[in-house]
Order: structure tokens, then C-alpha cells, then sequence
């Protein structure tokens, strides 16, 4: 059977990694072991969340972006910008100043991604009006939420709103507008700023899509440290505007916690933070609560504000955000101002708006076969049995649990564990020699040549 | 395969408890998404009639290829009117009891949406038998 490929975002240095188990033990779908001295991700487990990326001590986990120089492959380079860009700068530093920047770096348009919020808010409504039957609905906003729900939550795949998120409405925008200018669409190339590897993985591959509108990623970090330099070269007055109007206040904070939540009718909930959103589907998925309308899931705590390749701190960003929200509030901007000209398109992007169906794809089955996965998991339980319940890791799994599962799939052996090697030992078992063997080939030669 | 849990009566802090174990066993043996929800919202009732109503219970459950038998049994006040209890929106529970948000009185009625097959037996003073079956294969 070919199995279907999954892009990842994510991808481990082998050169940089040491061998340790921070990554292995944070990740919320188990999706990382440790063989040879390297840590190893499964591709069809893991959901680009990348909190393996915020807690790994040497920075081996890399989130492969597009390389820079691939904008230049096109004429009209457009750089789609999420509001959290702007956010974690200081108020110093001016918007003008950022866009500035971006175009000096060789973009020839900006847009705000959250422009596109503006559209999705009444589309949102309408959908939920539309499907009355299902409840609660839960946004496509986060690609690693999606994620989540199918590998680990399959039951509720049909939950999840089959609107496209902001960032694709204002792809679909931006480019279709310049195609009506007159521009051949080969020669636009749409790149997004982004704060997160989820989000790579939505462009690369999409879920309920065919094709991304989006041609490029781009990390923000990098973004960052060429804003930082660079805006302190531009004076205030002198610098460019792209011109294509500001976001409204409500969408500047549609990437906040609680910003699509706010626009919604009905009972609405938003929770952040991957593990908080897990325990919350878990009782959602055994119908515990009820009578809620909307669920609006962020895997990153803060929401896009925490995103894992956001330098600034994401208090502050959305603190910035929020001010600047209040300000658009405060200066009651005409519609003009305000939408970019994206309202003009509504009929259009209305026409653009749906996924297709989401797919469950759970990891969590032992077997295809039921008659196999009883099999299985009855082994499971007489491992189990064994095993010394520290969940320490030593073995290359994450969890005890997670070791009896690898070896009844037959890629672990139960001598991995310490535990049961000093048994085996005792009982003349295993000699000291193999122990050592077994050691090396989960964590290398390095770690057992110490000088000490 | 069987497997068991014990349910402790008055304690809605682990109420659900059973059932999310339950749950991710049948998840694990590839059962369809659509019985395992059924299945869960099923024995979620029946896990929270015993901890809002009865002293103490277990809930047991069997799966074969081709069902689910699940059995909760408890020790506690029994079921006076089982017809009456089956009603949408009939309760017996107490003032506490719905403040904390259970006891809406749609328990029996939405495990016998849930279920193929549904038998109740219950003694006054004495506990209660609930006995549920979902057959697989059949969606």
C-alpha cells in the first residue's frame, strides 16, 4: 500500500542534535523516538505544532522555509504579512517603517493577511446558520489544530468549518486582483511571513485543498532581524506605503486568542496552548459539553502572538496589537481606508471559500485489522506489566506506554528498558556486554565513552 | 476483551473518567469513529447516572468483532419507575446535583439513541443494572 505523504515543516538536524529526550517528551502526538543517538520523527504522527522546536537546547529542529531568492523568480513579488509581525516590534518602530523594510528587501507588494478576516467573519456566520446540525463548529483557523483532529480526534473531523483561513482569502485576493490589472498570473508570486511551521505545512500541504494560492514561505524570524536593522535606516517621513489600505480593528486581533471567537454569534469559546486543547476535545469528544456553538483551537499559547518563530515576547505583541486595534477603532476609517478593496471581491472570494472535506486519519489504531489490534493490545497490556511505569525515556520511547506500543509493532525490543536490562542481567539473561550494545544503538557510541 | 473500571458514587471530579479510558481503547482496535462516539456518549451517561445517583459502581465492558457489551452495575437507590426514568427531561436528581450542570434528565433517553439494545433492571434500596450493546458493522 503506498502511504500518503505528508510535508513537514519540521525537520531534525541529525548533525546538531545530541540525543537527548526534551523533544520526545513534549510532543503532544508521541510522534518523536530516539534511535542511534538521533531523534527520529514519525511523518504520519506529527502536526508541524513545533513544540519539539521551542524546547530542543541546541537548535536542532529546523523549520525549512523557501529560499529568499525564490521571489526574485517572479515580477510582481507580493509579501503577505500577518498582523503578529508588526506586533512584536516596539511602538517605535512604525508600520510604515516595517512595510518599508519588506520592500526594500525586494518585495514589490505587502498585504495584510488579515484583511482577508473581514470576509471570513460574515462567511463564518453564514456557516453556522448553514449547519445548524452540527455543533459545536470548530475553526479551520490553526493547521495544527486541524492536524490534531485527525490524527488524534477523528471523531470530529466533521466538526471543523470548511472555510478557507484569512491567510488563503487574502491570497486568493491579492492575486486576483493583480490578474485583473492585467498581470499574467505566472508572473505573481505570493510568499507568506510566517510565525509558524504549521502553517508551512498548510501551504506545502493542504488540507481540503487541492493546490495552496500561496507560492512561497517565508520564517518571520528572519523577517525580524532584517526589520530590526533595517527600519533604524529608514526616517518616518520618507518611507513607502503600500497603499492597499488598513485592516479594521476587529481583524487586526483575528490571530489573537478570543479574535475570531469575538465575531462570531452564539456561545463561542477560545482556548490556546496544545495541551489545554487536547484536554478540552477530550471531553468534547465525549459529548461532556454541551450546547456550545463555536470553538475557536490555537495550538500556540497566546495564539499567533506565542507562534514558535515570533521573537518578541507575546504579551507584548498582543498588547501592540490590541492598542492598535483601539487606535483603528478611535479613527473610525471609512470603508475605503479599511478594506483594501478586498470588499469589492466578496462575490468572487464567496465563490473560493469552501475546503472539501476533512479526513480523519487516526494514529491511534494498533491494527487495520480489529481481530490484530485485540492481538495487540492484550500484548500491550502483558508489557505494560513489566515495565516500570518512570516514563523516563531511557528506552528511546517517550513513555513506558509508548515502549510496550513500539515493541508489539516490532520496533523496539523490551531489553531497551533499563530496568528490564538489570533484570536480565541478574537472572544471567543478558550479559553486561549486550546491555551496553542495546544502549548504544538507542543513544550512540558518545554518550557510553565519557570520561569520567 | 474486557476490561473494567470501578466508579466511585458523589465524585464528579472523575466522573467521565471510565468512559475516556474506554474510549481510547476502542480507538486503538480501528473500531468505526461512529460507534466509538456512540459507544462513548453511551457509557458517559451511564458513568455520571452512578456518580449523581448511586454509593458505588463498575462498569465493564466487552468487545468482540462484531459488538460492544457494556454493563454498569451499581449499588444505590434504584430506579423506582424505569418507564417514567426512560422519559426526555424526567430527573430525580437533587438541587446540587443540576446546579453542577448533570442530572437534565436526558441520561436513559439519549443511551437508548445510542445504543442497539438497551435492558434495565433495578431494585429499590438496592442498585441498578444497566446493560447496553452496539453492534460494529453496522454503519
Amino acid at each position: 500500500m503506498n502511504k500518503p505523504k505528508f510535508h513537514h515543516a519540521l525537520k531534525i538536524s541529525k548533525d546538531i542534535c545530541i540525543g537527548c529526550t526534551h523533544c520526545m517528551t513534549v510532543c503532544p502526538t508521541e510522534a518523536i523516538r530516539v534511535r542511534n543517538g538521533k531523534a527520529e520523527l514519525t511523518d504520519n504522527r506529527c502536526i508541524d505544532c513545533g513544540e519539539c522546536f521551542r524546547v530542543c537546547p541546541v537548535n536542532a529542529i529546523i523549520i525549512e522555509q523557501d529560499d529568499f531568492n525564490k521571489i526574485f523568480e517572479y515580477k510582481y513579488r507580493v509579501a503577505l504579512v500577518p498582523a503578529v509581525l508588526i506586533g512584536q516590534f516596539p511602538a517605535e518602530i512604525s508600520t510604515r517603517q516595517i512595510y518599508s523594510v519588506l520592500m526594500e528587501l525586494g518585495f514589490t507588494h505587502v498585504y495584510e493577511v488579515e484583511h482577508g478576516a473581514d470576509i471570513l467573519s460574515e462567511a463564518s456566520n453564514d456557516y453556522m446558520q448553514d449547519h445548524k446540525e452540527t455543533r459545536p463548529l470548530i475553526s479551520s483557523f490553526c493547521p495544527a489544530i486541524v492536524r490534531l483532529i485527525q490524527v488524534k480526534f477523528p471523531a470530529l473531523v466533521d466538526n471543523i468549518i470548511h472555510l478557507k483561513p484569512p491567510l488563503d482569502i487574502a491570497a486568493l485576493y491579492y492575486k486576483q486582483q493583480l490578474v485583473d490589472q492585467g498581470i499574467d498570473e505566472d508572473e505573481i508570486g505570493i510568499f507568506y511571513i510566517t510565525p509558524c511551521a504549521a502553517k508551512i505545512a498548510a501551504v506545502k500541504s493542504p488540507v481540503g485543498e487541492k493546490q495552496s494560492p500561496i507560492n512561497g514561505v517565508i520564517n518571520m524570524d528572519f523577517v525580524y532581524n532584517k526589520v530590526y536593522t533595517g527600519a533604524k535606516k529608514i526616517s518616518k517621513d520618507s518611507c513607502i506605503l503600500p497603499g492597499t489600505g488598513r485592516p479594521t480593528a476587529e481583524s487586526v486581533c483575528w490571530s489573537l486568542t478570543n479574535g475570531e471567537a469575538e465575531n462570531i454569534e452564539g456561545r463561542t469559546l477560545a482556548i490556546d496552548g496544545i495541551h489545554n486543547v487536547i484536554e478540552f476535545l477530550e471531553k468534547l469528544e465525549n459529548e461532556e459539553l454541551k450546547d456550545i456553538d463555536f470553538l475557536e483551537l490555537r495550538a500556540c499559547d497566546e495564539s499567533c502572538a506565542g507562534g514558535v518563530l515570533i521573537s518578541g515576547n507575546r504579551f507584548l505583541t498582543t498588547e501592540r496589537l490590541k492598542n492598535r486595534a483601539g487606535q483603528l477603532k478611535s479613527e473610525q476609517l471609512k470603508e475605503q481606508e479599511t478594506s483594501g478593496g478586498i470588499s469589492k471581491y466578496q462575490a468572487y472570494l464567496s465563490d473560493h471559500l469552501n475546503i472539501s472535506k476533512v479526513h480523519p486519519r487516526s494514529m491511534m489504531k494498533l491494527d487495520e485489522n480489529m481481530t490484530e489490534a485485540m492481538k495487540k493490545m492484550k500484548r500491550v497490556g502483558e508489557i505494560i506489566k513489566c515495565l516500570p511505569d518512570v516514563d523516563c525515556a531511557a528506552c528511546g520511547s517517550p513513555t513506558c506506554h509508548a515502549l510496550a506500543e513500539d515493541i508489539v509493532q516490532g520496533e523496539a525490543d523490551i531489553n531497551q528498558c533499563i530496568f528490564i536490562q538489570r533484570m536480565f542481567e541478574e537472572k544471567g539473561i543478558l550479559s553486561t556486554d549486550d546491555a551496553r550494545g542495546i544502549m548504544k544503538q538507542i543513544w550512540g557510541d558518545d554518550k557510553l565513552k565519557r570520561n569520567c | 476483551m474486557h476490561f473494567e473500571h470501578e466508579i466511585e458514587g458523589g465524585n464528579f471530579s472523575q466522573a467521565g473518567f471510565a468512559s475516556s479510558e474506554i474510549k481510547k481503547v476502542l480507538k486503538q482496535l480501528n473500531i468505526n469513529i461512529k460507534v466509538i462516539k456512540r459507544v462513548v456518549v453511551a457509557l458517559y451517561e451511564a458513568e455520571v447516572n452512578i456518580v449523581a445517583h448511586a454509593y458505588h459502581g463498575k462498569m465493564e465492558v466487552d468487545v468482540d468483532t462484531d459488538k460492544i457489551f457494556m454493563r454498569l452495575t451499581d449499588k444505590g437507590p434504584g430506579i423506582e419507575n424505569i418507564e417514567k426514568a426512560m422519559e426526555e427531561g424526567y430527573s430525580t436528581a437533587s438541587t446540587e446535583v443540576r446546579e453542577m450542570g448533570f442530572g437534565a434528565g436526558m441520561g436513559l433517553s439519549n443511551i437508548k439513541k445510542n445504543t442497539d439494545e438497551l435492558y434495565i433492571t433495578s431494585k429499590v434500596d438496592k442498585g441498578t443494572t444497566v446493560e447496553m450493546t452496539a453492534y460494529l458493522n453496522r454503519e
